[in-house]
């Protein structure tokens, strides 16, 4: 595999080595010294257009503990403001000599568009409200750890939010239904796209429809703009229609899973503190986003196509 | 070597451990992914059952993302590292299957580095080929074994087969 | 005295029919049609159709302010070689043709380039900032009889109506680009199952529909003449049939690449496919193209957009839209349009050249004492485009790698050819 933007590019059996190859990278991060040589000499630039500390933290991380070097373009204070194009950005940062770019950007299709200005793998760490392949494998990971099954099938997970303009669950619902879960989205319908009829989900408009029989709820976060661009009306209707309380917490199943991409709106998607919860993965989450970074970078700058191999 | 030798090369290499290090305090053994784990296994196993007044801990290691030749090895997905105890002060057995270049046992000796610090690092293995592109010697053989250099080893507890990958071309 | 010109041996398609002749010109005017004719410079026409030389109602030439992605003069070598004789030049220029000063200009650039007529058309609002008319009565004073504030609508009805009665007042046409601003707010491309998976802003049908629908039921009340731009949709199509059979006066175009190219191209993330109107659907190709056969659709216009590379490198939402269209129009309506050759013609040429009202210079029959504005194509010639070879200044044409049927081998302009087998004379 030679990038790795979108999860349909990973495809079903790249999902499953992915996943695979994060069980020995979570070995390592519990070693006393959780750090490899496994990526010595590579060069990793994170190429950030829009903020997200976790998300960047989470890639370094992952790119130091296999021993790449890594190099940070922080664009929100770079000359991409004073009008440098992207292209020479790019180009300019494939002439340092670097192996791949982890690229997140407002625009959709940014990391197809920048193929054409280098040869160094890419990873797309968010384009718009399109894609975000690793949160999904992380989430899928994340699930796999907690239930120990590698196959979804029949499992049903609820997606809960504002899927229009989410690039997490574009990819999940992708990746989910390549494992073999059952997706619901759950979302008014000013916060869903206009047509879904061609995606492998079932809609429902009231959470508390499917909070019995949801295996995982997965939430989303609300930004708050949505409300001045008329997609609620107010923050409290929607927590109170859409958010995760006290009450529904209790309307779950014993063995439900609650799930969140981060950060979270306290107060508006998860009306409850996420302890609250027997089975919050949120945690989880974030500590397994290091290991499947590891294993992404490794497999598009490591072993190149021999993933899957004897030893 | 038939099922046979190869258990007899196990039995003699766990009396050769425990000799050598005059008894089996503070030993563990350590098998490299994949070949070497289920030897590393017979041999504790012996081990075990010669000196009953401690037990010996044996891990498994995954070397490949210590190697210095990755994109030629590829990970074996699933053979992950398995050392549930600590190493420092400890004399470690690396066991493998088949010594070649040496390269394995290299990353693997850097590889243990990130569970402690060993008093002491042996090496015991089934079969040595030859070949070696590294100053390694191992301390504990089943068999020397020539080959060719592109030979194919295979070794199991039924037996070692070696498989010239250039007769078909002939 | 020019030195005559004879076309030698192409198949005539006028108005009301067809013949084998060769046409000599002298003097800007066709003086003989008939056969072996001799003159100084003689056009090899065999195998061609030779006709009206086309006209194109929607073209941005992007001159005054924009010379880095086109100027007048390579925008009229790009028509020469699609075989027109006549552009109307949008006023989205900056700065803005809403003023006789910038009428002018355009004009007189074009007349320098001297390769096709430039007909400048003029703002309905100044700055096309939809707030207070343009001076239309100055600016019709002046020639133009086209007004449109193209890339914009007229988004205020009640402005809209007050343009309508006014236009009536002055005898010119007002041309709509129909887009309820408020419906495509950051819209990158059309609203179906494709932008749900891009997660890219859509662009609904009902954007364009509503102001349709609006606009028509204005001119039934204002009785002023109203022309619609790149209609992209099976609904607006229904919508001008209507109005049509109401008797209303209300023309319409639709572009090449509407009638080719469909919004799953997007999906490339290349935004040589982002448009203003946005590419669409199967469906609605297909309503466009019965719009065309019944006589809804009275034009093919190209919304030629030529922008600079760097422009278009841009990401999906800040690259702005268009596409080239002039050197491909023909090629692209022969491959795609499902249209027999001689509405083909009549929606390049005839049409288009009443609806800008200059049909007593272009748009005219191949017939003695005719203005010679006429265009020679091959109508099997298949060919793709070289981005190397285009004459714009652009090279956002989205066609590179499609088979493309129809060329033009030579144009004449006022009795001079501005092409000669495919190749610009200057």
């Amino acid at each position: 595999m030679k990038h790795l933007r979108s999860i349909d590019e990973l495809g079903h059996s790249g999902l499953l080595e992915i996943l695979q190859l994060t069980d020995h990278m979570t070995e390592i991060n519990q070693r006393p010294v959780p750090k490899v040589p496994a990526l010595r000499g590579r060069t990793v630039a994170s190429l950030f257009f829009e903020d997200s500390t976790r998300t960047r933290l989470s890639f370094e991380t992952a790119a130091k503990r296999l021993s790449a070097d890594t190099l940070t373009f922080n664009v929100s204070t770079s000359s991409v403001n004073k009008g440098e194009s992207l292209r020479d950005t790019v180009a300019t940062i494939t002439d340092m000599g670097v192996d791949a770019f982890v690229v997140r950007h407002k625009s959709v299709g940014i990391p197809w568009q920048i193929e054409q200005w280098t040869k160094a793998s890419i990873i797309n760490a968010g384009d718009g409200a399109h894609q975000h392949p690793t949160q999904a494998i992380v989430d899928c990971y994340t699930i796999r750890e907690a239930t120990h099954t590698a196959r979804f099938d029949g499992m049903q997970i609820t997606i809960v939010g504002d899927i229009k303009h989410s690039r997490v669950a574009r990819s999940n619902i992708q990746a989910f239904s390549m494992l073999g879960a059952k997706v619901t989205l759950v979302a008014p319908p000013t916060l869903l796209p206009p047509d879904v009829s061609h995606w492998p989900v079932e809609v429902n408009h009231h959470l508390d429809d499917v909070i019995p029989t949801s295996d995982v709820l997965y939430m989303l976060r609300l930004q708050s703009e949505r409300m001045s661009q008329g997609h609620v009306p107010t923050l409290r209707e929607y927590s109170e229609q859409y958010g995760l309380t006290q009450k529904r917490v209790a309307r779950l199943r014993d063995s439900a899973i609650v799930m969140h991409p981060g950060p979270m709106n306290r107060g508006v998607e998860m009306q409850i503190d996420p302890s609250d919860v027997k089975n919050s993965l949120i945690h989880r989450q974030v500590a397994n986003g290091v290991s499947v970074r590891m294993a992404v970078l490794f497999d598009l700058l490591g072993s190149g196509a021999n993933l899957g191999g004897q030893a | 070597m038939s099922a046979t030798d190869v258990r007899r090369a196990i039995v003699r290499i766990a009396h050769e451990i425990i000799e050598r290090n005059h008894g089996i305090e503070g030993l563990a053994i350590v098998g490299l992914q994949r070949g070497g784990t289920w030897i590393a296994e017979a041999i504790t196993k012996q081990i075990n059952e010669i000196e009953s007044s401690v037990t010996v801990p044996v891990g498994a290691l995954d070397v490949s993302l210590h190697r210095d030749d990755i994109g030629i090895r590829p990970v074996s997905l699933g053979a992950i590292t398995d050392i549930p105890f600590d190493l420092t002060g400890a004399t470690v057995v690396l066991v493998d299957d088949v010594l070649f270049t040496g390269r394995t046992v290299r990353a693997a000796m850097e590889g243990l580095n990130n569970f402690g610090r060993p008093r002491a690092v042996q090496l015991a293995v089934l079969i040595d080929r030859g070949h070696r592109e590294l100053p390694i010697r191992p301390d504990f053989v089943g068999k020397n074994l020539p080959t060719q250099k592109d030979d194919d080893v295979s070794a199991t507890s039924d037996g070692v087969r070696i498989t010239a990958m250039n007769a078909s071309g002939k | 005295m020019s030195k005559t010109v004879v076309i030698k041996g192409g198949k005539i398609i006028n108005h009301d029919g067809e013949l084998r002749a060769d046409v000599r010109i002298e003097n800007e005017i066709v003086v003989e049609v008939g056969a072996n004719l001799k003159g100084d410079v003689e056009l090899d026409a065999s195998g061609c159709i030779v006709t009206s030389g086309f006209v194109d109602l929607h073209a941005h030439l992007r001159e005054p302010g924009k010379e880095e992605a086109e100027t007048i003069e390579t925008g009229s070598r790009a028509g020469a070689l699609g075989g027109y004789t006549a552009l109307v030049a949008m006023p989205n220029t900056d700065p803005p043709q809403d003023s006789v000063a910038v009428i002018d200009f355009v004009r007189e650039q074009g007349k320098r380039a001297g390769l096709v007529d430039v007909i400048p058309s003029g703002c309905i609002t100044l700055g096309r900032q939809g707030e207070t008319l343009a001076p239309m009565a100055e600016l019709a004073q002046a020639g133009v009889n086209f007004f449109t504030d193209d890339g914009f609508g007229v988004q205020d009805a009640s402005l809209m109506r007050r343009a309508l009665e006014y236009a009536r007042g002055l005898g010119v046409t007002l041309a709509q680009h129909c887009e309820v601003a408020e419906l495509t707010k950051g819209a990158v491309m059309s609203e179906c199952q494709c932008c749900t998976d891009l997660g890219l802003p859509g662009w609904p049908a009902i954007a364009e529909e509503l102001m349709v629908f609006r606009d028509i039921e204005l001119v039934r009340i204002t009785g002023a003449t109203m022309h619609f731009l790149h209609l992209s949709t099976a609904r607006s199509v229904d919508l001008v049939r209507a109005a049509k059979r109401d008797g209303l006066p209300i023309t319409a175009e639709v572009t090449p690449h509407h009638l080719s190219l469909t919004q799953e191209l997007l999906a490339s993330y290349d935004s040589v496919y982002k448009v203003n109107p946005p590419l669409r659907s199967n469906d609605d190709i297909r309503a466009l193209k019965i719009g065309l056969l019944d006589g809804t659709i009275d034009a093919i216009a190209t919304d030629h957009a030529p922008h600079p590379r760097r422009d278009k490198e841009m990401s999906l939402d800040m690259a702005p839209p268009g596409m080239l269209g002039l050197e491909t129009a023909l090629g692209v309506v022969l491959a795609f349009g499902d249209l027999e050759i001689k509405d083909v013609v009549a929606l390049l040429s005839w049409n288009p050249a009443r609806i800008a009202k200059i049909d007593n210079a272009h748009g005219r029959p191949i017939a003695v004492s005719e203005p010679a504005n006429i265009c020679i194509f091959d109508p099997e010639l298949s060919w793709s485009v070289d981005l190397q070879r285009l004459a714009s200044k652009s090279i956002n044409s989205p066609y590179v790698g499609r088979t493309l049927r129809g060329k033009v081998r030579h144009t004449i302009f006022r009795g001079t050819p501005t092409v000669i087998d495919g190749q610009a004379q200057k």
